[in-house]
């Protein structure tokens, strides 16, 4: 009888082996997506949204237009809870997938792009680090898989002090003013200091550095050196997680003023300034594209995929920094999958044709109207040579309830910037004995 | 190498002179922040009191009780009913835990146990967010957040709410174990498991009960934890902060998780303020565990721990 119910059982799970769906990853015939999102662990309030944004945008594009060119996108995840070591893992159980091995990879982390890169340079895939990851990555003529647009770090940096400056009256007047610098103590944080260092030697400032350890949950300390001991004129942050609401409530306890409170792009939504309550109102982000749910392709997001319940997240989370970001990611990376199949025919793209595409990103304004994402962000483009763009940032602030924008679009010092990116990519070339790419 | 000299062993000390208010905001933010790790410290001692069971388990505990308080007031619940209903959660938890996770265990060696209560954090973790999502969730109960500036010293509303209640906390854990049969049935546990189960002290019951009660401390913490961090992942590490206040007030002693705390609190904050900026920063982490390794060394129970002698 026991061996009855056993066959039973095993000829069940056959059945429903054969009848089930063939998941969308197995179609040779599909353009294969390797996702490295963080839906677990102390990051996941931040890495959710952008997660779902990033899945929501590739799902429209097989829903709305039947995928790129005709060419339907598959898609799997892996989570990496914000780990490098899981990160690679990730990268390397997914980089094979699909008929042509996953496009490119979104690593939302510092510490896991930094780990890729070499891998990514021999396996031939690009890396899309928009906003994060190695600088240097800028100069594509030494790192030609990976792309930084539409921003690296230290054009952030280079914004946040214009932005300070315009506020002060003009860059002579930061001469003598204290800045207070407070950053998570990692490859992530510590990357803008060379550029605020440049920028303190070039006006005059006096930059004062706090890291806070990983995750950020105990501030105390570093908040009352800052608000009872420096008494900064203005404060930097380059926070991630739980450290950028516990900074602004820590803040907030020693009575720091908030409108002297300007974060990076990554210290600057919603899980930022929904738990620190009121204390957050004041406080000001970063930001290359806009927030909000007013665009048409967020629109489309919402009319094709979240009510006809194929939506990958909560809905509540549509329109928010994060998950516009995730959208981003998704418009560039399915833009730079299209210009290969232009080129290459319509079909699975490797991620050496891909890299190719990327190259060749001109993303107009009319382009940009033509996504669905008019008024979303500043154009830009990329080349051989330069993978950032450096695409003007604007200041947005928090008034309690949602994100506005105080500021113009401002755009980042590329006198100052491009050299030292040139420069850092150069000494890394030199240190990994590799011949820089001809892009003339 | 002078300068650095310089700054370990004379400004510290120089700066405290010169700026004596500002070392008693540092002290009285440290002694403050110190009481929160010890809200956190408690629940481990009760466990490792009654049973001889390090439950790594606490810190998903505290996420785990803070999730089901705040998904149930999310869910229109009035403030005490939330409260009730979590304490219900807890208890429950405390029940299938010993049902399904101890009980199986019973006479295994201590690190069995303490491997269990590994393979519980992470269900915890797991089936908490499962249920509530992995969203950041805030708990606001009218707790004042607001500066105080007190003889020019300046205190955080807050801590000091949180000191208030971890003293109410310990003065009630006090009277329950001294107090009540049920208290005293659990010292007798704690001192002896066979003597106890001699004189007919049921040790299943016993440990239903203190898991229960070390629920009930993670559901405090958690609810000052997640009123100042919001409720999210990372309140399960918020157990970290509570491991050298356990090294330094020795795992058996409700006064050693206290004044540990404040030990461990006061002396990070003033380690990262005055000595923070000479060793590059974001130092308090590891110079608690650094205090904690020191103290071991000359009173290895911890402060009030007890101390074990083996005869050969």
């Amino acid at each position: 009888m026991r061996v009855c119910g056993r066959v039973l059982t095993l000829a069940t799970v056959a059945a429903a082996c054969l009848l089930a769906e063939p998941a969308p990853s197995l179609a040779v015939d599909s353009q294969f997506v390797g996702l490295m999102p963080y839906r677990t662990g102390p990051y996941a309030p931040n890495g959710i949204p952008f997660a779902d944004g990033v899945a929501d945008y590739l799902q429209l594009i097989n829903v709305r237009d039947g995928g790129i060119n005709g060419v339907p996108i598959s898609t799997e995840e892996c989570d990496t809870s914000y780990n490098t070591d899981r990160g690679v893992e990730c990268y390397e159980r997914l980089k094979n997938k699909g008929a042509t091995g996953s496009a490119a990879f979104i690593p939302l982390s510092t510490g896991i792009t930094y780990a890729l890169i070499e891998r990514a340079a021999v396996d031939k895939v690009p890396l899309l680090t928009t906003g994060y990851g190695r600088t240097a990555g800028g100069d594509g003529r030494v790192f030609p898989y990976v792309f930084t647009l539409p921003d690296s770090y230290w054009s952030g940096a280079d914004v946040a002090i214009t932005y300070v400056a315009q506020q002060m009256g003009g860059f002579d007047k930061l001469k003598g003013k204290k800045i207070a610098f407070v950053y998570h103590d990692s490859p992530y944080g510590k990357e803008p200091i060379p550029v605020f260092e440049a920028l303190a030697a070039k006006y005059g400032f006096q930059l004062s550095n706090f890291p806070v350890a990983h995750p950020g949950l105990e501030q105390k300390a570093v908040w009352l050196r800052i608000g009872r001991q420096l008494r900064p004129d203005w404060t930097i942050m380059w926070g991630w997680g739980v450290m950028n609401s516990t900074a602004i409530k820590e803040a907030a306890a020693v009575g720091y003023n908030m409108e002297h409170f300007l974060g990076v792009w990554w210290s600057g939504a919603e899980p930022d300034v929904i738990p620190a309550g009121d204390a957050a109102k004041g406080y000001k982000a970063l930001a290359f594209h806009a927030p909000g749910a007013d665009f048409k392709v967020i629109q489309d997001v919402e009319k094709f995929l979240y009510a006809a319940g194929k939506g990958t997240g909560d809905k509540n989370n549509v329109g928010t920094v994060l998950y516009n970001r995730g959208i981003f990611n998704s418009v560039v990376l399915v833009e730079a999958i299209r210009n290969a199949m232009n080129k290459f025919g319509n079909k699975p793209m490797t991620g050496e044709q891909i890299q190719w595409g990327f190259e060749n990103l001109d993303m107009t304004s009319e382009k940009l109207a033509s996504l669905g994402l008019a008024g979303f962000m500043q154009p830009f483009k990329i080349t051989c040579a330069d993978h950032e763009a450096s695409v003007p940032v604007r200041v947005q602030q928090w008034d309690g309830k949602q994100w506005t924008f105080v500021s113009d679009w401002i755009q980042p010092d590329r006198s100052l910037i491009r050299p030292m990116i040139e420069a850092a990519a150069e000494q890394y070339a030199k240190e990994k004995n590799i011949t820089p790419r001809d892009c003339k | 190498m002078e300068g650095f000299l310089s700054d370990i062993f004379i400004a510290p000390f120089v700066s405290m002179w010169e700026y004596p208010v500002f070392l008693v905001e540092v002290l009285v933010g440290g002694l403050l922040v110190g009481v929160m790790y010890s809200l956190v410290a408690l629940g481990f001692v009760l466990i490792f009191k009654a049973s001889g069971v390090f439950n790594f388990a606490q810190g998903a505990m505290v996420l785990f009780a803070a999730l089901f308080f705040a998904g149930f007031l999310e869910a229109g619940m009035p403030v005490w009913l939330a409260l009730g209903a979590s304490a219900v959660v807890m208890v429950a938890l405390a029940i299938v835990t010993e049902r399904v996770v101890l009980r199986p265990l019973v006479n295994q060696p201590p690190i069995v146990l303490f491997m269990a209560t590994i393979g519980l954090t992470f269900f915890l973790d797991g089936f908490g967010q499962m249920i509530w999502g992995s969203d950041i969730k805030v708990i606001d109960i009218g707790i004042p957040k607001e500066p105080l500036e007190i003889h020019g010293v300046l205190i955080n509303s807050f801590d000091i709410v949180a000191g208030v209640t971890a003293g109410l906390l310990v003065a009630g854990l006090a009277l329950f174990f001294h107090y009540t049969k049920i208290g005293r049935a659990l010292r007798a546990v704690a001192d002896d498991h066979q003597a106890a189960l001699s004189v007919g002290i049921p040790l299943q019951s016993i440990w239903v009960i203190v898991w229960s009660v070390a629920g009930l401390v993670a559901l405090v913490a958690g609810i000052m934890w997640g009123s100042s961090l919001g409720v999210q992942f990372s309140l399960a590490l918020v157990a970290l902060k509570a491991l050298p206040v356990l090294i330094l007030g020795g795992f058996t002693s409700i006064p050693g998780a206290i004044v540990g705390g404040l030990i461990i609190g006061a002396s990070e904050k003033i380690g990262e303020v005055y000595w923070g900026p000479a060793l590059g920063g974001a130092i308090e982490d590891w110079h608690a565990y650094m205090i904690a390794m020191v103290f071991l060394l000359f009173r290895p129970q911890g402060l009030f721990g007890e101390k074990i002698i083996e005869r050969v």
